[in-house]
């Protein structure tokens, strides 16, 4: 074995599980369409712009269309996890590496130096990158690119043929062709094409994605961004009551039905490029008890800065006065503080007993969001809040979590931490999702009584790192918070053991110690408590 | 001093019982393994293979688990037992004396004495150790060629789909006249016939092995059939023909043996404080129409859960609920629950039905004269075996099982049901009275 575990680092491993030639022709193909892409970055001067944007882009498709039909159609339905840690790529060895550089590279200029990409500044034309993309921007929009343009047109590239593969990896399993359409209907429709007519109906509402949520679109309650809605008039205003209104109300409802898993893989986007192009690297994530812990502190905390943030924010760009705005400084405090004192005691109220140790942290936390906005609120001055300028605490948010832990480690490092690393470590609203899914959701995976046999399958394909297996082998259901409901872990059981259910409450949670398939009065013996 | 619990074995059935022993006491607990540091899932040996996992992933538990647990682990190999000093003898030469004795060893490949038999080349697929072989031997397709694999049960199937996967062509050699059909249904079987061979996989039914040939270096060359005389060229065979209780180093004992460590209802073997649990464990007699030997997972699990409440203080009998299991061949899952014999013993009766897909079917056997259901496989469809225990439990009749089969179904969502196809065809059956 020894020889086999350890070649992921050489390139040219000499593998057991070989790609076919017809593979290698299709990752030429794909290669090539890069190829374009990257002559374009260095400034390659294409004279029908239109044109080798078609083609680049029809080329990538392609190659990944020809691969996946080939790695798949070419064997009998069922699990096609064959070989996944032998690859180099997908057992982080030297290519996921070296993937993972150049994804990391790409986010960086991306968000930082997007002039490298051709970016054109103060008016001057676009160049390079940017400026391939021109010609499909103002087919769509009648505008000139952006870095964001650029983004958005490759991001739904990637999830619509990684899309199509996976869709043919699960050809036996419909709940994973199901979801897959509906996250690639939504990337393509809602994240890329509607914002587009949007603008093309009215250029000064701001962005906006209709299926992103605070605080995933953290700057949707900046002062510009509700500004540019109420100055639109009724649509705007529309628009901004339709955000409040999903997270405070269609959200909830839907988590409570059909847990997170109705955004977090059926609609969202980072979840969408996750499952579809980052599904080769799922297994990457670590399933330690350690990287749980991690996970707990860093995704609260994210939580909570975002909470402060979004609430400094507002509260800057109010006033004192209530004759001005009935919405005051003091008043906005109060409301935001009785609104999360409502829901911390409705927490501890009916779901204290069950939340047991992890109560005592929740109240941590709550204690800390309180202290900071009392404190923002009696330090606070026009100009400043927590002594520093109002801006600079939206543009650290801004930077940190929005730019560099959600896309360059969140995407970059997929071949290294994994496929979902910032929904898992990171993303806020996976926090709100997952602390209602924890609490007050139908959403379960049920565990099949005494059929497991420990093989490990679930937990080693859970991108979110759960440890399915430890439930599963004690016959617990699954109910944890960070679950996605992706069901691959249901999928690639070989015992039939999970499924992804939407009961009642009642009984979700069912700590056992001896499993169904034993002696009844063993059972009722040990399992009573 | 707190007594010393010593277990043999650090499979499923050793672990569950040091874990369960640990949750009802204070005893200081030892588990002794010849095979690896840690405990892993054997059931998953072919996944390591396959690529789909790492060695480490198939262990349940992480490395700092024991020490919190207070666990220790001795990795050394017992050459015999001194139940008179309560002394275990190690090959590296040590010694360890216990209070209490738990035998937990599982089996080994079974070897019908096939001349060429040890060649090198030649494994059986249980321990760790038989995976590094296979690796050493078939790390792909020009290094071996041709693979055979004789004996068609579970384990020889799961053989095959390993090579499979590493585009290695095998050769199946089964002595049956169709796969698994001592304990299959023919429809089932045949099924799975030809399943096997849509894989590409070369199934030779009714077909014995005779020998095993060796080229110049004691390497094996080639296999011949018994019944044709074929020979086939081959670098690999895997030798699947079922297992036995690794118990050889027990014989010197006074502990009484059989085919495995003899038990009574509490696990306890002749010896006091000497029990047996899993794989090597054989009960006097079989409980409720299972075998004396169960080899199974599960089996294991519960008679560690068993022997624990025993050892602290509560002893119990080791009653197992509803038989029930599962397996996997290549893409078709297999679950079953309650007795389903290959054929229908007497006063029993069938009922069979089939996907036209032919990936697909289930069996419900059932008594002729109460109408009393008595148990049901299923293939590519998951069934809830809390449902199915309970309408064992109950003894609901084989109209209500077939009518309220969508309750039991335990298939993903937005899957295609078959339960109004079934209740048509059992429905449409002509009426034995
Ligand atoms: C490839 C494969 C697939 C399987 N799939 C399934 C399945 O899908 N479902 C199912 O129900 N069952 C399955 N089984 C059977 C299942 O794995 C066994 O029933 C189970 O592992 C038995 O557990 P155990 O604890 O009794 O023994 P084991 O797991 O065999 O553990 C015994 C341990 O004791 C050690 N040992 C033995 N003698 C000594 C000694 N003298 N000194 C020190 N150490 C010693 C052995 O090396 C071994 O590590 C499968 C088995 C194999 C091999
Ligand atoms: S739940 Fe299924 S995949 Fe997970 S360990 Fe158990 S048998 Fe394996
Ligand atoms: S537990 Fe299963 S369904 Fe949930 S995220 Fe993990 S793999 Fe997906």
């Amino acid at each position: 074995m020894s020889n086999k575990i350890n070649n992921s680092m050489s390139l040219a491993k000499p593998d057991a599980v070989d790609i076919s030639n017809k593979q290698k022709v299709a990752l030429a193909i794909g290669v090539i369409g890069l190829f374009i892409l990257a002559l374009a970055l260095f400034n390659v001067n294409f004279p029908n712009k239109g044109l080798f944007l078609t083609l680049s882009l029809s080329l990538i498709s392609v190659g990944i269309v020809v691969y996946a039909r080939d790695a798949y159609l070419t064997k009998l339905e069922g699990i096609k996890n064959d070989g996944v840690w032998f690859k180099s790529i997908s057992s982080r060895g030297a290519w996921g590496w070296i993937v993972g550089v150049i994804l990391t590279t790409f986010y960086i200029i991306l968000y930082f130096f997007p002039k490298y990409l051709g970016l054109g500044s103060d008016g001057a034309e676009n160049t390079g990158l940017v400026g391939l993309f021109d010609p499909l921007s103002k087919l769509l929009s009648g505008r000139a690119a952006s870095q964001w343009f650029v983004y958005g047109a490759l991001y739904t590239v990637a999830i619509l043929a990684f899309g199509y593969k996976f869709i043919l990896k699960y050809r036996h399993n419909r709940y994973q062709q199901v979801r897959t359409i509906s996250v690639m209907f939504f990337q393509l429709g809602f994240a890329f094409l509607i914002p587009e007519f949007m603008y093309v109906m009215n250029s000064d509402l701001p962005y906006y994605d209709l299926k992103s949520m605070w605080p995933l679109n953290y700057y949707i309650f900046d002062e510009w961004s509700v500004k540019g809605f109420l100055s639109n008039g009724n649509i705007g205003l529309a628009l901004i009551l339709f955000g409040i209104i999903t997270i405070f109300v269609i959200s909830p409802i839907l988590t409570y039905k059909f847990g997170k898993r109705w955004y977090c893989s059926w609609v969202c986007g980072c979840g969408g490029l996750a499952e579809t192009a980052g599904d080769s690297f799922r297994q990457l994530s670590s399933k330690k008890m350690s990287a749980w812990k991690l996970e707990r502190w860093l995704i609260h905390t994210v939580l909570v800065f975002s909470v402060v943030m979004t609430v400094a924010m507002v509260y800057t760009y109010l006033g004192y006065d209530s004759n001005n705005f009935w919405l005051t400084r003091g008043l906005f405090i109060v409301l935001v503080i009785a609104f999360l004192s409502l829901v911390f005691a409705g927490v501890m109220f009916f779901k204290g007993k069950e939340l047991g140790k992890d109560a005592k942290l929740g109240a941590i936390g709550y204690l800390v969001v309180i202290a900071l906005l009392l404190v923002m609120h009696f330090t606070g001055t026009t100009e400043q809040i927590f002594f520093i300028k109002g801006g600079a605490l939206r543009s650290a948010y801004g930077l940190y979590i929005g730019s560099i832990f959600s896309g360059v480690i969140g995407t970059g490092f997929y071949p290294i931490l994994g496929s979902r690393s910032w929904c898992r470590f990171g993303c806020p609203m996976a926090a709100i999702l997952g602390f209602q899914q924890r609490l007050f959701s139908k959403f379960r995976i049920t565990t099949n009584g005494g059929q497991c046999i420990s093989c490990g399958n679930c937990s080693n394909s859970c991108e979110m790192g759960i440890d399915v297996r430890a439930y599963a082998q004690k016959g617990e259901n699954i109910v944890r918070s960070s679950c996605v409901g992706c069901g691959v872990c249901s999928a690639v059981c070989p015992r039939g053991v999970l499924k992804l259910e939407n009961d009642s409450m009642e009984g979700r949670i069912n700590p056992t110690d001896v499993l169904l398939g034993n002696d009844v009065d063993l059972m009722d013996l040990v399992n009573k408590k | 001093m707190k007594e010393h619990i010593v277990i043999i074995g650090n499979g499923i059935s050793g672990v569950t019982a040091a874990r369960h022993i640990r949750k009802l006491s204070d005893k200081r607990i030892t588990i002794v393994s010849g095979e690896t540091d840690y405990f892993f899932s054997r059931t998953a040996l072919m996944y390591i293979y396959m690529g789909h996992m790492k060695f480490e992933h198939t262990q349940p538990y992480e490395n700092w688990f024991w020490e919190k647990n207070r666990i220790n682990l001795k990795k050394g190999y017992v050459n015999n037992i001194e139940t008179a000093t309560k002394t275990l003898h190690f090959a590296e030469g040590d010694t360890l004396n216990y209070d209490k004795l738990i035998i937990a060893t599982g089996s080994k490949p079974n070897k019908f004495g096939w001349p060429g038999q040890d060649l090198d080349g030649v494994m059986g697929m249980y321990h760790k150790q038989d995976l590094e072989n296979l690796e050493k031997h078939a790390p792909n397709n020009k290094a071996c060629k041709r693979a055979v694999i004789v004996g068609g049960g579970l384990i020889g199937i799961e053989l095959a789909e390993m090579l499979n996967s590493r585009k290695i062509p095998v050769t199946f050699l089964v002595r049956e006249d169709s796969f698994w059909n001592g304990v299959l249904p023919k429809g089932e079987s045949q099924m799975i016939n030809r399943h096997i061979k849509n894989h590409h996989i070369d199934l030779r039914l009714s077909s014995n092995l005779k020998e095993i040939k060796s080229d110049e270096n004691g390497k094996v060359k080639s296999i011949i059939i018994q019944e044709t005389g074929e020979e086939i060229i081959c670098d690999v065979v895997g030798l699947t023909a079922g297992v036995a209780p690794n118990i050889d180093f027990i014989k010197s004992s006074n502990i009484e043996l059989g085919r495995g460590v003899k038990v009574n209802r509490y696990l306890e073997t002749n010896v006091p404080d000497v029990y047996a649990i899993g794989d090597c464990a054989e009960q006097h007699e079989g409980i409720d129409g299972r075998r004396p030997i169960e080899a199974v997972w599960y089996t294991g699990r519960m008679m560690g859960e068993t022997l624990a409440q025993t050892i602290c203080g509560n002893r119990i009998q080791y009653k197992p609920g509803h038989w029930f299991n599962s397996a996997k061949f290549l893409d078709i899952e297999y679950q079953t629950y309650g007795w389903v014999f290959a054929s229908p013993r007497d006063g029993e009766a069938h009922f069979h039905w089939k996907h036209s897909d032919d990936t697909k079917c289930i069996t419900v056997c059932y008594d002729t004269k109460t109408n009393a259901f008595l148990g049901i496989n299923t293939f590519g469809i998951r069934m809830r075996h809390e449902v199915f225990d309970k309408w064992l439990t109950e003894g609901r009749d084989v109209d209500y099982v077939i009518n309220n089969l969508p309750e039991a179904n335990f298939d993903p969502e937005f899957y295609s049901h078959y339960e109004a196809d079934i209740l048509k065809a059992y429905n449409k059956q002509p009426q034995t009275v």
